[in-house]
């Protein structure tokens, strides 16, 4: 056990159970199945892949929003994955949640101020000086007017509302906090104040994040390490300069090369991986490597037997028979 | 889509032995003995024991439930160790000692004009609901959607029974429309169609109105909805003109769903058929079924019509079930 | 020297409760055959409005539209925005077609993509509902649907969102229309699936020699596929010009300063993002001033309180770059440093 990690994943899976109405069977998808890693105190780890391939049922496993079908989850040094919901809320504080919709995740009928507050109601907590004054704290910590305590949501604009979840998140003064896609749905010339806000808020409270996106660019501006999933596993885990520098992994290969750079000359000259066909189901993934269906790599033996995670080298771990050889980004 | 409605008759089988079964079931733990009511003032225990022999009550539920299914596929003869064997055909609903009569003749005497009623008032309601809906959707905001909102209005706030009393107060005794000694006669639609015009359209109004209010409601806001779909946009991009849009694109989508309530609708038909059918004198099924427990407790009379009638709301629901299946092809696997 | 599509002076205007909302402000653009056009901004800044008004798929009642939009045939121009809507609906899917962000929702869930397929295809062909299910099954087949023959009487929920999309282009193909117009069509679609759809564009493009207008928010995307780029804030075209003109000589803050706050996947470093303070306009009641102003941070460059008091106009900066702004060139390329000789 290392105590430098705020979060250790071990073999975490979650599966759903879906349909099973009348007349037909039921079908297991494998949302999560067998993901394994850290995150480090003060650390930013991004978790991206395609849509459906797991990484909000992550996030959510690990706020055990979901109970894991497998696996541990090891929080502070402690292994939360059996704990009931009682015994969860304590931690809970601890840990805290930013949802990717700014317009979905706050209730429209009560203020800013009761919206914060609630935190404070459900965990009993009674911060110095009163709660106003803590949640106008809060509200000027994320770059809000704290005047405007008593405004409903829909007073703000998107990228305010995702200030406002924010500062609900930070209320109990977690140590860890999972984003989910928290800047996808804002406006390009608001992301960045966003992004720039989390960077502010991680250096002042020494927070954890664990940051889900599919925007790779975004992902790789922010984090630290980076954990590539595909159909629910782990493809290729490293520190960020070293995964976008040096993909070893097919699949983080094709997906860097497909997301395109804001630079016309460079994109003239690039030669592009088009992968062909589409994600596969997640009900019924592929035998052996679940990227065998669209690698260009592919091989027999990658049908037949699954690669497991191994460690290439201390911040670069990866899952694949065929990894590719060094190359110049 | 074979596969599918295959699937769905064969559910619809088992769901109609378990419902008629069940009916079985209900009626044999009511505490009525009809051995002993049709049994005469000098009552032995031996003549209530050779009554309920003769009735067939004699055996277990399960025997009886059987003998009723065998019945309906064979005919069955009734009345064993009794001065005479009846014998009722295929399909046979039971004997009524009561009246001396086979029951399926009982009921193929009054099912017409249920039928008549609720098909009539089922085609009424939806025809006048859907294409209001529709030119209220179309004129949104125009005059015909203020006025057919009106509609809407008094037709939900008026109960069936209200409605019924003013059309036979109104229609019949003030303005004559229909000659009252009329009402409630039998006319074949297909051989007098004027006639069961005449007998069966104030009836069916009375029923459908306040249905064909809702679905006026229900298809206004279902168009309106589905007119402003990704997909429609889509249709009028490739260049479709308005009406085809409607028609094809537009209705199919917003009618499926009415489809669906449609069915469960008409399970409530039955209940608004028997005070209807009490207003205008028609005799259908609703008034025997009431007469039958209300007045002589004929079991035999009870038991088919009460299965007549849950049949019936089980082959609507199958036959929604396909109708929907065909609209909308996500459902058909 | 005429394009083939020419967009002149177009407004468009919805009137609200709230008031009149100016989503598309007096914009010109043009584009021809075999050449792309993009227009970029954020959401809600008029890029899908005035294209929808080009196909004519706005309400005419409930919608004010002005100015002009030709499209010259060789027959003879027709003004797509003063002819009558019947005329309008005859070019709507021959002409020109669109396709939209979410290929989920764009096709009708009750009909099989082959039924769609062809059902457009008859409107302007002759040919038995055979013939149309042919022609569908072609089309399926030149857009990349594996096994298309087996797949054309599928519906669309056994699709997959990429699929869906090329079910699309297929249908806005069908009658080899001279114009396409794609609204955000990878938005939302992931980015492996996106670089598959950007290409097929590129590539049925070139094949059939059509106009492109990509509308995106994507930078990136751009850069990848434009030849011509206008940018658009508040409603308005604040710049345009050739791809590279944008890129690396923009004469825009706006621009600039989009460009500057983005991350790029080819950069590293932890710096800090260079953020754009504020929000776009609500675009009801726009205030006196250059739209851009509230959020601009060279402002006080520009003398006598112009940028709020004064709307600038579209002006040629340099040879075919138009840019919406009081600096002059020499100013804006030594605040940004946004002067890369190509
Ligand atoms: N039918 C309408 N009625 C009223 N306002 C409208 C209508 N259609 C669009 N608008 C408004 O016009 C403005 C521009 O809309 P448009 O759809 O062109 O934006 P966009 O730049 O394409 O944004 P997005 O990226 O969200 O699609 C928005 O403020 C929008 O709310
Ligand atoms: N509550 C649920 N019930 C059933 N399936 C689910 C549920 N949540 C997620 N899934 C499925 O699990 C897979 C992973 O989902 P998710 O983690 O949401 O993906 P994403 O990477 O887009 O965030 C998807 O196939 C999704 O459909
Ligand atoms: S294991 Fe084989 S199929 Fe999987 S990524 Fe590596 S090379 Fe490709
Ligand atoms: S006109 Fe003024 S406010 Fe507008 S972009 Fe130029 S410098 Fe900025
Ligand atoms: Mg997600
Ligand atoms: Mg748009």
């Amino acid at each position: 056990m290392n105590s430098e990690n705020i979060l250790e994943l071990r073999g975490l899976q979650k599966h759903f159970k879906v349909g099973g109405a009348f007349g037909r069977g039921k079908t297991l998808i494998k949302a999560v199945d067998g993901v394994d890693f850290t995150v480090g105190r003060g650390e930013t780890v991004g978790l991206v892949g395609e849509s459906g391939c797991g990484k909000t049922t992550v996030g959510r496993t690990v706020m055990k929003i979901y109970d894991p079908t497998a696996g541990s989850i090891i929080f502070e040094g402690e292994d939360i994955s059996k704990l009931s919901r009682r015994e969860m809320k304590v931690r809970r504080s601890k840990m805290q949640m930013i949802f990717q919709d700014p317009y979905a995740s706050l209730n429209p009928r009560h203020t800013v101020g009761t919206i914060i507050e609630a935190a404070f109601i459900i965990h009993k907590i009674e911060p110095t000086g009163g709660r106003v004054k803590a949640i106008q704290e809060l509200l000027e910590m994320v770059g809000l007017n704290p005047e405007h305590i008593n405004r409903f949501p829909h007073e703000f604009s998107g990228g305010q509302r995702q200030r406002i979840g924010i500062a609900r998140a930070l209320a109990l003064k977690p140590h860890l906090i999972v984003a989910d896609e928290p800047v996808s749905a804002l406006d390009v010339s608001i992301q960045a104040q966003v992004v720039n806000l989390l960077d502010d808020l991680q250096k002042e409270l020494g927070l954890s994040y664990l940051f889900v996106a599919h925007d790779l660019s975004v992902v790789q501006h922010i984090s630290d390490r980076v954990v590539v999933m595909y159909l629910g596993k782990v493809m290729e885990i490293a520190t960020t300069i070293e995964l976008f520098a040096n993909p070893r992994h097919p699949y983080t290969k094709a997906l860097l090369s497909a997301v395109p750079i804001p630079d016309p000359i460079i994109e003239r000259k690039r030669e592009r991986i088009i992968l062909t066909g589409d994600l596969p189901s997640p009900a019924n993934p592929p035998t052996g490597c679940v990227f065998s269906t669209r690698c260009w790599k592919v091989q027999d033996r990658c049908i037949s037997e699954a690669p497991v995670p191994i460690q290439i080298s201390p911040n670069h771990t990866l899952a694949c028979h065929f990894p590719e050889g060094t190359s110049n980004s | 889509m074979l596969k599918y409605v295959t699937r769905r008759l064969l559910y619809t089988a088992i769901l109609l032995l378990i419902v008629s079964f069940t009916i079985f079931y209900i009626f044999d733990l009511i505490p009525v003995d009809p051995a002993r009511l049709i049994c005469s003032k000098q009552c032995t225990p031996d003549l209530v024991e050779a009554n309920r022999h003769r009735l067939g009550l004699d055996v277990s539920v399960l025997e009886q439930w059987w003998r009723f299914i065998q019945g309906l596929f064979q005919g069955r003869t009734y009345g064993e160790g009794g001065v005479e064997d009846i014998y009722c055909g295929a399909p046979s609903f039971g004997y009524s000692f009561n009246r001396h009569e086979c029951v399926s003749t009982i009921i193929a005497d009054v099912f017409p004009t249920t039928l008549s009623l609720t098909i009539g008032a089922f085609v009424l309601w939806l025809s006048v609901g859907v294409s209001l809906g529709v030119l209220a959707a179309r004129k949104k905001g125009k005059f015909a959607d203020r006025a057919s909102n009106v509609f809407v209005l008094v037709g939900t706030s008026l109960p069936t029974f209200i409605t019924g009393i003013l059309v036979v107060l109104f229609i019949v005794l003030k303005f004559h429309l229909v000659n009252p000694l009329e009402l409630g006669d039998w006319k074949n639609p297909i051989t007098d169609p004027i006639g069961w015009l005449r007998t069966f359209f104030f009836p069916c109004a009375t029923l459908a109105l306040a249905y064909a209010a809702t679905y006026t409601r229900f298809t206004r806001s279902n168009v309106l909805e589905i007119s402003s779909e990704d997909y429609i946009r889509t249709a009028r991009a490739k260049g479709l003109s308005e009406k085809v849009i409607l028609r094809k694109h537009t209705l199919r989508a917003a009618l499926a769903p009415i489809v669906t309530i449609a069915g469960l609708d008409f399970a409530g038909l039955l209940g608004g058929a028997i005070i209807t059918e009490g207003i205008f004198g028609l005799s259908g099924l609703g008034k025997l079924s009431l007469k039958a427990v209300l007045e002589t407790y004929d079991l035999p009379i009870i038991v088919a019509t009460t299965l007549v009638g849950s049949a019936f709301v089980v082959i609507m629901n199958l036959i929604v079930d396909v109708a929907y299946a065909y609209l909308d092809p996500r459902v058909r696997t | 020297m005429t394009k083939f599509l020419e967009v002149k002076n177009l407004s468009v205007s919805f009137p609200t409760e709230d008031g009149l909302v100016k989503a598309s402000n007096d914009v010109s653009y043009s584009v021809d055959l075999g050449k792309t056009l993009a227009i970029v901004g954020e959401s809600g800044s008029g890029k899908s409005v005035s294209n929808l008004a080009i196909m004519g798929l706005h309400n005419r009642a409930t919608t004010q539209i002005s100015g002009s939009a030709f499209l010259n045939l060789d027959e003879s121009p027709i003004d797509v925005i003063s002819a009558p809507e019947e005329t309008v609906r005859r070019l709507r899917g021959k002409v020109m077609s669109m396709i939209f962000q979410d290929p989920m929702s764009a096709l009708h869930p009750y009909f099989s993509v082959g039924n769609q397929i062809a059902e457009a295809w008859s409107l302007y062909n002759e040919g038995s509902k055979r013939d149309g299910m042919k022609r569908a099954t072609e089309m399926l087949d030149l857009v990349g649907i594996p096994s298309a023959a087996d797949r054309v009487k599928d519906f669309p929920h056994q699709f997959s969102g990429g699929m869906r999309q090329r079910v699309m282009i297929a249908m806005a193909l069908v009658n080899n229309p001279k114009l396409l117009i794609a609204d955000e069509p990878t938005t939302a679609l992931d980015v492996t699936v996106q670089s598959q759809i950007l290409k097929l564009i590129q590539e049925i493009q070139k094949e059939f020699n059509m106009a492109v207008i990509l509308i995106t928010h994507d930078l990136g995307v751009v850069a990848e596929v434009a030849d011509n780029v206008c940018v658009m804030y508040g409603g308005k075209i604040v710049e345009t010009s050739a791809i590279d003109e944008i890129f690396y000589r923009s004469q825009h803050p706006y621009t600039t300063a989009l460009l500057e706050s983005i991350p790029r996947v080819d950069q590293f470093g932890s710096h800090r993002l260079k953020a754009i303070s504020g929000q776009p306009p609500s675009l009801i009641g726009l205030p006196k001033g250059c739209s851009f102003a509230p959020r601009c941070q060279f402002v006080s460059h520009v003398s006598g309180n112009r940028c709020t008091t004064e709307d600038p106009e579209l002006t040629e900066k340099a040879k075919d770059h138009f840019a919406r702004c009081f600096l002059s060139t020499e100013q804006i390329h030594s605040l940004t440093g946004r002067n890369v000789k190509a």
